[in-house]
């Protein structure tokens, strides 16, 4: 998978103008201002993104929810997908 | 996020339904200035019973509740409500943000700048035909200058990134690109949806649904144009003509799993394409179920999505090498054409449906019917008009 980047030594956070809506496959992501939906599709992403706000930086908040070593890839990409789309801004 | 091989899995989740609908379509009226021939709600006539102003305000607080992001309004034509203007001001106050459907008939220079100021209202106008004599040959005589109208006065308003919102029929898909051109001429995006077989539609099926061949051309005019354009994954139904993921969107039927419609009542529906008691879930003001009421509780316990959100049989289509992409198809246009939810779409690509739609069928009637008396009928086509039903081979 390419990578798209996101600097995980940035504290992050949801756009203010984004929503986050739990659903039993993980949750639904609402940009109220350029009206794109995204899903995020496991509980773990869910946790490490509601979480940012309680860590320093991105890396302490992967950590936090146990994401490392070989699983990080695919949650530095979708994480980079949602920095790329506006969704996460460096806080 | 979106790495291919785990979207159908999402969709699965999907199927099984969502704690809230991503898509909700709420008809505030079904009085209308206009009377289109192909008519889903079969509107015209304002119905007493319609939810008063504190009524909708309640569904808006409880969409806030159950974080339904955004309603699409539509009617009926929703404008003529005079509350219209307070309640989108009320939802988008209550993070329910705001997309209507418009014929235009209110959309004047004022208004267009009212909505110009605001952030989370987006406005669809509908249009049929890329020229008034095809569009008014459907939505009736002056519809076109109307929405014309009322597309220059958001422009000149400066309001961004209007919808143009066409309706696919036998006589306009060899338009598509002029719809993109008018698209663009006022900055706006065009979205394209199926012509269904509901409401009035029931009436002008036969004759406006897109052939066999013009199906192929818009799947490929899809295929091409796909990224901007808007479907709201209407056709997916096409999706076998081509490699899977081709096209664009989830590709799935999302009625009571993501999707599903508010009437004018308060009536609870599948979709916005099933206003029938075979899809009727229950009703906002008179159900509850163990102290639970109003939407939520429909959403949530009503017999009929629990069993849509249960695994749903293939029949008679189990054993196409397609129905991985088409599912069987979309279940209103099967309901409402007299064929069975589980056989093949009218439309079937791969041409199940053309026998089964020659075979003994019995065409539902609407459930309400809210037309005006004095209705129009389908004009004749103009005379550029592409194939007859007449010209197409009987194979």
């Amino acid at each position: 998978m390419r990578g798209l980047l996101i600097d995980i030594s940035q504290r992050w956070r949801l756009h203010p103008q984004v929503a986050l809506r739990p659903e039993p496959f993980g949750a639904l992501l609402y940009h109220f201002g350029t009206r794109r939906l995204s899903f995020l599709k496991n509980r773990t992403i869910v946790a490490v993104i509601e979480s940012l706000p309680d860590h320093p930086d991105l890396r302490a908040a992967l950590t936090a929810s146990g994401v490392g070593g070989d699983d990080e890839g695919p949650y530095l990409h979708a994480l980079g997908v949602l920095a790329e789309s506006d969704m996460l801004v460096p806080a | 996020m979106s790495a291919p091989a785990r979207v159908p899995r999402l969709i699965e989740q999907f199927e099984r339904g969502l704690d809230a609908p991503i898509c909700l379509t709420w008809e505030l009226t079904y009085a209308c200035n206009l009377a289109c021939v192909h008519c889903l709600s079969s509107s015209g006539k304002r119905d007493p019973r319609e939810l008063s102003t504190d009524q909708c305000k309640a569904i808006i607080d409880e969409l806030q509740r159950m974080q339904v992001f955004y309603v699409n309004i539509g009617g009926g034509e929703p404008t003529v409500r005079p509350d219209f203007w307070e309640l989108v001001d009320y939802a988008t106050a209550h993070q329910v943000g705001v997309k209507f459907s418009t014929n235009g008939v209110r959309i004047t220079p004022e208004v267009a700048a009212r909505l110009a100021a605001s952030d989370y209202v987006d406005v669809q106008i509908s249009i049929d035909g890329a020229t008034a004599d095809v569009n008014d040959a459907v939505r009736g005589p002056g519809s076109f200058d109307m929405a014309v109208r009322a597309l220059e006065n958001l422009s000149a308003a400066g309001f961004r990134d209007a919808k143009i919102s066409v309706v696919v029929t036998r006589e306009n898909v060899g338009q598509l690109d002029d719809f993109a051109a008018l698209a663009d001429r006022f900055g706006a995006t065009l979205r394209i949806t199926r012509l269904r077989p509901s409401g009035r539609g029931a009436d002008v099926w036969d004759q406006l649904h897109p052939t066999a061949e013009q199906q192929k051309q818009l799947y490929d005019w899809l295929v091409a144009n796909g990224e901007r354009v808007l479907t709201g994954d209407s056709f997916f139904h096409l999706s076998g003509l081509g490699k899977p993921g081709a096209l664009s969107g989830l590709n799935m039927c999302g009625a009571g799993r993501v999707v599903c419609l508010i009437d004018p009542v308060g009536d609870v529906y599948a979709c916005p394409f099933a206003i029938h008691d075979r899809f009727l879930a229950g009703n906002v003001l008179t159900d509850s179920v163990n102290g639970a009421d109003g939407f939520e509780n429909v959403w949530k316990n009503s017999a009929l999505f629990t069993e849509l959100r249960s695994p749903q049989s293939a029949g008679a289509c189990g054993s196409c090498g397609h129905y991985d992409s088409c599912r069987g198809g979309c279940m209103a246009a099967k309901f409402f054409t007299g064929l069975p939810l589980d056989g093949p779409d009218p439309e079937c690509v791969q041409g199940y449906g053309e026998p089964a739609l020659a075979g003994r069928r019995e065409v539902p009637r609407p459930r309400a019917d809210h037309s005006r008396t004095v209705l129009l009928t389908l004009a004749r086509p103009p005379a550029k008009s592409p194939a007859k039903p007449c010209n197409e081979s009987p194979i």
